[in-house]
């Protein structure tokens, strides 16, 4: 069973890493959409796949969050991408499969899974 | 559709979040002897006025600006309704609201709770300055998650690290596990 004990343990583990970076404006952004259609779309579970592929690889300075809807329903789950100095990166349709390669790709790596982006899958659309 | 309760519990959930609340209590509660399964959602949010409150299970009304739909509050309710339950929201401006669904335990159409640690986590990663307070009870068998416990803990630390959201999964899903929550 998981003790409080473990959480102490787990901020002294974490202690020297987060003080070393103040400034969270640095901070990249992952934009999970969360609203009804897309927790019903399947939402959850590919904002909790990038949590856990983050927490696995320990990468600092990378912060999952969430936003409501917007607009465009029929391709949740929607994924926005913000890294700081880049132009921001919205992926639709999103599966926690892509979302662990999204973060092997462009969290890491720094490439953009161009095949997930909204522009891909339009183009594919009018095909 | 949701399939889960625990998916209702975060679109809900996150009403309590745009609302500005910085205290939400989320209690639920099943017993086999009275065949009730209780979830109640209470927020120190803004609130909503008399006329919101008349039309908040009504579909085609909504707060926000994307759409003209609004399906969280009408599901949870058709959830509840389905299983022989009940549904009730109060609210005050400036006070908070509070929802409770009641559900049949054992009807056949009452939905499974579900990924409830996984909704947990993704209320309060992208909301780590907002407290959470679960309780949950099975036939008298129970524990309790504050955020408030695990902030004083962290120090200075965030909710939001992926480390803790991954430790805060765990502690519910163990606890739930211990108490023999597999409703």
């Amino acid at each position: 069973m998981k003790s409080l004990a473990e959480l102490a343990e787990l901020r002294e583990k974490m202690k020297s890493s987060v003080n070393m970076r103040q400034d969270s404006s640095d901070d990249t952004r992952v934009v999970v959409g969360m609203a009804t259609c897309g927790i019903a779309a399947g939402a959850r579970p590919v904002l909790a796949a990038f949590v856990d592929e983050v927490a696995k690889r320990k990468l600092q300075g990378v912060m999952v969050t969430q936003t409501g809807c917007i607009g465009i329903c029929k391709y949740e789950p929607v994924v926005e991408v913000y890294v700081p100095g880049q132009e921001k990166v919205t992926y639709v349709l999103m599966t926690p499969e892509k979302a662990v390669k999204v973060v092997q790709e462009h969290l890491v790596n720094g490439n953009v899974v161009t095949e997930y982006t909204i522009g891909a899958v339009q183009q594919q659309e009018k095909k | 559709m949701m399939p889960e309760l625990s998916l209702n519990i975060l679109d809900v959930t996150q009403n309590s979040v745009t609302a500005g609340a910085s205290l939400i209590r989320i209690s639920i509660s099943a017993s086999t002897a009275e065949d009730r399964l209780t979830i109640v959602i209470a927020d120190n949010g803004c609130g909503m006025t008399e006329e919101q409150l008349k039309n908040v299970t009504d579909p085609f009304f909504t707060s926000r600006t994307t759409r003209k739909v609004g399906l969280g509050i009408p599901f949870f309710k058709m959830a509840a309704e389905l299983t022989g339950g009940s549904f009730q929201i109060e609210s005050k401006v400036g006070e908070g609201t509070v929802t409770t669904a009641v559900f049949g335990l054992s009807s056949i159409d009452r939905m499974p709770l579900g990924d409830l640690p996984g909704t947990m986590t993704a209320l309060i990663g992208p909301s780590p300055d907002i407290d959470f307070l679960l309780t949950m009870d099975f036939d008298g068998k129970g524990f309790v998650m504050d955020t408030r416990q695990f902030r004083e803990i962290l120090g200075g630390i965030s909710l939001a690290e992926p480390e803790v959201l991954t430790y805060i999964r765990d502690y519910v899903k163990e606890n739930m596990a211990d108490c023999r929550m597999n409703f």
